[in-house]
């Protein structure tokens, strides 16, 4: 089966992404996606109604840490790698709108 | 655009109904971040209290802060929420507040949910969720004038990015813009109350954002909602919520409808402006983190959570309204546990002090930071005095400022500052040539339907206290007048 994500689909989520295509490689993507999809809805056709949901693949839970403080960064270290830094803080783009 | 709007009540007209549900994001005190040993502290350098986990780099991997899980469950039980196992998320999208181009959050299944939190008015407000989530990093846009769409450049400081907050999000219920403020003010009480955080608005520890949209009265749907942003004072608050509600009902009485969006609230004009178009959850692409396991409350978990919560301030103000015997006003009674000065005004009861003015003396005139020096036993001297008449109600408030200076027993003070009330025959003399300096008030006065005789009984006791220096027992003064005039 294939057409499960139109092009506009396709489009909406390269944008969220901030990805730009062209409409030939929007088509290619969203028949690829399709066949993703596909793939997983195989697992549709099977009976699981007396299997538990899978939460995490490791039988764990409460992994946690003590509230303990431990050494950061050297404050060299964390701009070091910085494209651009202004008052000891990251320099970036100017950012149209504002945070979701 | 509509006019600047103040804040005031009732925000809608009377066949309209306001419909307001608030989330408020709350930093939780603990000593380290939400996934990492970095410092969760305010004010500091920039990017100083950062590590390799909380910059998003590659192959750091997060691990749960035990604090501030056991924080937000106190905080659930606090709201009467069922706690629950609970499973982070990743919520996706760009921005450079977050490094990792996600912030982790939960989603569908949150720590708290179904809790509820009543107001000092008795009106109740329902708590559909509080989970846990990371705070994002700070940007400060550079150039523009400080306007974000114009700004030259951002600089961005990471020591926020990764504390612990809990979103607490409540149900429609709130009818006013003073219920929302009061719902602020008790969630602010409980957060102390527990010990979670210092909930301080002006600092960023606690920020709300306000639900507003208005319906017909008497309906129950629930009509397009915008979302207010920017709310940084409790002042800020009411008047977002009432400007919105009524730009609401103009669109609507005029057959428009209001978009669904984020709106910022403007201080300096008294509006709210749009912002972006509100996403939709999907757009968020939320899925489980698989670096992150379930948390799961061990049993006895939440038995021990409940057994060690303090009395919280609903329980707290209707127990200084009980030891009271109801002379105590509930007005008084949120303040002082606001102030955190019932357990002061209880003990001062205990210790013999008439409950309803020793609550009003408190709750009027000890509005300072620290009352430590007050002890009970103090408090119920200084509360008899006024009563007896050794004090008029003006020099008992100097005394008890005086007594919070550290300037120890009430009468110690009254002596002191040669306070004690004028009566008897000093005061009756006082009394006569008021009566015979203003004859013409005087006649009024005795003739007078009982109106009339109040607002001249105000004059003549002012005259009183003006040639006594405030010396005089206002009952004192208003029962010779009555006395002279032969009632």
């Amino acid at each position: 089966m294939s057409g499960r994500i139109t092009r506009d689909e396709a489009a909406h989520v390269a944008r969220l992404a901030r990805l730009r295509f062209s409409d030939a490689e929007l088509d290619e993507l969203a028949a690829q996606l399709s066949a993703v999809l596909d793939h997983a809805a195989d697992v549709e056709a099977l009976d699981v109604t007396d299997i538990e949901p899978t939460s995490h693949p490791h039988p764990l839970v409460n992994v946690t840490r003590a509230d303990e403080v431990r050494p950061s960064l050297d404050w060299d270290e964390v701009l070091a790698q910085a494209p651009s830094v202004d008052d000891g803080q990251f320099r970036v783009p100017p950012i149209l709108g504002e945070a979701p | 655009m509509s006019p600047v709007v103040p804040e005031r009540e009732p925000a809608v007209p009377g066949d309209w109904e306001l419909v307001v549900g608030l989330e408020v994001h709350v930093e939780l005190s603990t000593a380290t971040k939400l996934f990492c040993g970095c410092a969760n502290r305010f004010g500091d350098a920039p990017n100083t209290n950062v590590c390799p986990v909380c910059l998003g780099l590659p192959g750091s991997l997060p691990v749960v802060n035990a604090a501030a899980v056991d924080f937000s469950m106190r905080l659930g039980r606090a709201l009467g929420c069922e706690v629950r196992g609970a499973v982070f998320a990743r919520k996706n999208y760009f921005y450079p507040d977050m490094p990792k181009d996600y912030q982790i959050s939960q989603y569908d299944q949150p720590t708290n949910t179904d809790g509820h939190l009543e107001l000092p008015d008795g009106h109740t407000v329902g708590i559909e969720r509080a989970h846990i989530e990371e705070d994002t990093g700070k940007t400060t846009h550079i150039g523009g004038g400080g306007r974000i769409h114009d700004a030259d450049y951002a600089l961005v400081d990471y020591n926020r990015a990764g504390v612990p907050l809990v979103e607490i999000v409540s149900r429609p219920d709130i009818r006013t813009a003073e219920q929302a403020r009061a719902y602020v003010r008790e969630l602010r009480a409980i957060l102390l109350a527990i010990g979670v955080s210092d909930a301080r608005m002006e600092e960023g520890s606690m920020r709300v954002d306000a639900n507003v949209s208005v319906r017909p009265a008497g309906s129950d749907e629930l009509r397009t909602r915008c979302e207010i942003k920017n709310l940084s004072s409790l002042r800020a608050l009411g008047r977002a919520i009432v400007y919105e509600a009524q730009r609401h009902v103009e669109l609507w009485s005029g057959g428009e409808r209001p978009r669904q969006e984020t709106r910022h609230w403007d201080e300096a004009n008294g509006r709210t402006t749009p912002g972006r178009s509100k996403e939709d959850a999907d757009d968020y692409r939320y899925f489980q983190d698989p670096d992150l396991v379930p948390l799961a409350p061990a049993t006895g978990t939440i038995a021990a959570i409940d057994a060690a919560l303090p009395p919280l301030p609903a329980a707290r103000r209707a127990e200084l309204v009980a030891s009271g015997g109801g002379a105590v006003s509930t007005e008084d009674a949120a303040l002082l546990v606001e102030r955190d000065q019932d357990g002061l005004v209880r003990a001062a009861i205990a210790a013999g002090a008439d409950p309803g003015v020793a609550a009003t003396r408190v709750a009027n005139d000890l509005a300072v930071d620290d009352w430590s020096p007050v002890t009970p036993e103090g408090l119920a001297a200084l509360v008899s005095m006024e009563i007896s008449g050794r004090l008029t109600a003006t020099q008992s408030k100097q005394v008890l400022a005086e007594m919070a200076d550290g300037g120890g027993a009430p009468d110690v003070i009254a002596q002191r500052r040669g306070f004690q009330a004028m009566a008897g025959d000093d005061l009756a003399a006082v009394v006569d040539q008021v009566i015979a300096g203003n004859p013409d008030a005087w006649s009024r006065f005795c003739a007078g339907d009982e109106a009339e005789r109040k607002k001249l009984a105000g004059f003549l006791t002012g005259q009183v206290m003006r040639a006594t220096r405030g010396q005089a027992d206002g009952a004192a003064v208003n029962r010779l007048l009555q006395e002279r005039a032969g009632s």
